[in-house]
């Protein structure tokens, strides 16, 4: 499998080794990878049966073909770090402990989810797990992420916050105002953008009139970083070299992760406007499938092992449904809680 | 001898003796540091408290109120200066959609406290002018503040400060040095949420807050010679605020002028004036009446300023109109 953790064209300079982080996971932590993507996965696939049927009663999107950035990436941070994900990272908030039950009563606007049916979809955080729920308006999270980082340096400690950008949120204010002041102030940002060639409907070609994102990077005199968002490996190795640059002070990193939205821009969107070729060619690099494979060559599971994870995937998914079916609508007059903290 | 305080130097104690009280609180913004801050709030502050703690930010209003936002979630007590009330717009998404709706919908807290040099009277023209109050006003979950004495000045910021909400600080630059008063030694705090009454009097009221309590306690004073009583009741706080002061005011007096520096239209004014009209309107024996600035930019011309701005004149023609009912 190629791990292709590489600058941009612009700044030369050099990376970590091809595989220094990655080949030091170990089996079991291969498996939580792997496990890791295919909840992400099938959860939402889950939801999407759940919408279809009328029980999700709001918008729902996906992170189909980029579960390896969601996962990959939040799997470089260590407990101590904050984590502030986007709409497409469900990944990212499995990896970090948001238990599955409670992200369905989320999605099913129950009132044991981490919102109380507040809010809903991946509009959800956990001041305990260090998850910072993401507001709709995008780019809004990169400063606070920003700030999230500084208060941990303020008290000594080698706090990194890791948040994600879409190749269309990147076009917006926040994203200059965040790097340039992260830069600045060498924080222990990174950001990584989720470039998966569209934003809603529109293509990258209307977005941005440069080659990479993380191009940018020069601007701020950070490392700018392009991975390939498919490749769970290749995120994790420049992410994890980022979170340690982060720790040892020397302020953020723009990673570029390259991708494909497999699905619409959100379920009631029909995604007629992607060239069906396109996204035969992006099916073939599909995160999921590429990293069994490399497993099973590589001989870390064998087949017997990854059909088993499937399952365990899929009966883990099932109680978390029943579960959140069960769980109980929040009554009307809870709407007048919690405005102000105590 | 103990020496009057200004109120710029209300504000500078306040935030002193909090940054000493407590770690976790420290300021950020434009040229607060080396500089001291556009006004001098946090002069000397850098001396003592180091870069860390006075943060002196590029020029970026939207990333230091998301920084803010991220450094109250994980711990810290961030007071954040925009260098003139006018330019909070440009953060303006980072207070009413992110920090003041993060505990309603997630339960994170966001103890950040934004600094907002605000108000006219300085021939500061449409930017370096405004009273911003009512674009944050209609938010929940956000705190607003509007001392009119350095005592409140110092109190106020203090609470705002140990408040485990966005508090959004509006300090009124004609105010900075124009007004003194001795303060007390001891460590105290004013109550967000709860107005006082400056001056008592039987004939009317006047509910307002900030720079215009001035105004009306000048006017209460000129309708003292003559024999009738204004009673003027500060709110201090915009929001949440103290309907129950002001309505036993109302009903006391049966006549209320709602004043405030903001332009009329859509004001924090008309609110109040609704909450008077629904709650105590069988005490009334006049219409509430409004005095504000007109609907206008603020002008930069001295003579236009004059004629846009609330004075003590104009003031007291409303308020002489009501007592004639
Ligand atoms: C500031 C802002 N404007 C508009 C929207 C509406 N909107 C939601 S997602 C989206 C497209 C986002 O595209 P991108 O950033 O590439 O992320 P992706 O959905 O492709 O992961 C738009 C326009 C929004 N959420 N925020
Ligand atoms: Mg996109």
């Amino acid at each position: 499998m190629p791990r292709t953790v590489k600058n941009t064209g612009i700044k030369q300079k050099k990376r970590s080794e091809p595989g220094e982080y990655s080949s030091l996971l170990s089996k079991k932590e291969l498996n939580k990878l792997l496990y890791n993507m295919k909840l992400h996965r099938e959860s939402e696939e889950r939801i999407l049966k759940l919408y279809r049927q009328g029980k999700i009663v709001g918008g729902v999107y996906t992170g189909s073909g980029m579960e390896a950035i969601a996962v990959g990436s939040a799997y470089a941070l260590e407990d101590e770090d904050i984590l502030v994900p986007l709409h497409r990272d469900m990944g990212a908030h499995i990896v970090r402990g948001n238990p599955l039950k409670r992200i369905f009563c989320q999605y099913l606007g129950r009132a044991n989810g981490p919102t109380k049916g507040r809010d809903g979809n991946m509009h959800m955080g956990d001041p305990e797990l260090n998850i910072y729920g993401m507001v709709s308006h995008l780019g809004t999270m990169m400063p606070v992420a920003l700030g999230a980082a500084l208060a941990g340096r303020m008290r000594g400690e080698k706090t990194v916050a890791l948040t994600y950008i879409g190749d269309g949120g990147a076009s917006i204010g926040d994203f200059h105002e965040a790097l340039n002041m992260a830069s600045v102030l060498k924080a222990g940002l990174v950001l990584v953008v989720e470039n998966n060639q569209y934003a809603y409907s529109t293509p990258n070609s209307y977005q941005y009139n440069s080659k990479n994102i993380a191009d940018r990077a020069i601007g701020y005199n950070i490392p700018g970083v392009i991975v390939d968002g498919n490749d769970i490996l290749d995120v994790y190795e420049a992410v994890r070299k980022a979170v340690l640059d982060a720790k040892a002070g020397k302020g953020p990193t723009l990673i570029e992760a390259k991708t494909m939205r497999m699905h619409g821009h959100s379920a009631h969107d029909d995604h007629k406007y992607v060239p069906p070729e396109k996204l035969e060619e992006w099916r073939a690099k599909d995160p999921i499938l590429r990293f069994e494979d490399h497993l099973r060559k590589s001989k870390v599971f064998t087949e017997k092992e990854l059909e088993k994870l499937h399952d365990k995937v899929l009966m883990e998914i099932e109680e978390a449904v029943e579960f959140a079916e069960k769980s109980p609508l929040p009554e009307g007059h809870e709407a007048l809680e919690g405005v102000y903290a105590d | 001898m103990v020496k009057p305080v200004t109120y710029i130097e209300a504000i500078s104690q306040g935030l002193r003796e909090e940054m000493r009280n407590d770690e976790s609180v420290f300021c950020l913004g434009e040229d607060i540091g080396v500089y001291g801050g556009a006004f001098k709030v946090t002069k000397g502050f850098l001396d003592e408290f180091g870069r860390d703690r006075i943060l002196d930010t590029p020029l970026a209003e939207s990333a230091i109120l998301g920084t803010a936002v991220g450094a109250a979630l994980n711990g810290m007590r961030p007071v954040a200066e925009m260098q003139f009330a006018d330019f909070v717009t440009s953060g303006f998404n980072q207070i009413v959609n992110n920090a003041a709706k993060v505990h309603y919908r997630w339960g994170g807290k966001v103890p950040m406290v934004v600094r907002l040099p605000c108000g006219g009277g300085v021939h500061g023209g449409p930017y370096h002018s405004q009273n911003v109050e009512a674009w944050f006003f209609r938010v929940p979950g956000l705190k607003i503040v509007a001392p009119s004495f350095p005592y409140d000045a110092k109190g106020l910021l203090k609470a705002a400060i140990r408040d485990n909400n966005p508090v959004l600080y509006m300090e009124h630059k004609y105010l900075y040095r124009r007004i003194k008063e001795v303060l007390p030694d001891d460590d105290y705090i004013v109550p967000i949420g709860r107005g006082i009454i400056r001056r008592e009097g039987n004939d009317v009221t006047v509910v307002t807050y900030g720079s215009t309590v001035h105004l009306a306690l000048e006017a209460a004073e000129e309708l003292e010679k003559e024999g009738f009583y204004v009673e003027v009741v500060d709110m201090l706080s915009i929001l949440p605020f103290d309907k129950e002061l002001m309505l036993d005011s109302a009903k006391k007096t049966g006549k209320v002028l709602v004043l405030h520096e903001d332009t009329l239209t859509g004001g924090v004014g008309a609110e109040f004036s609704a909450v008077i009209t629904e709650n105590a309107f069988e005490y009334l024996d006049a219409p509430v009446r409004r005095l504000a600035s007109i609907d206008t930019p603020v002008p930069y011309s001295p003579k236009l300023e004059e004629f846009f701005m609330p004075n003590t004149e104009k003031v007291l023609k409303s308020l002489r109109e009501l007592l004639a009912y």
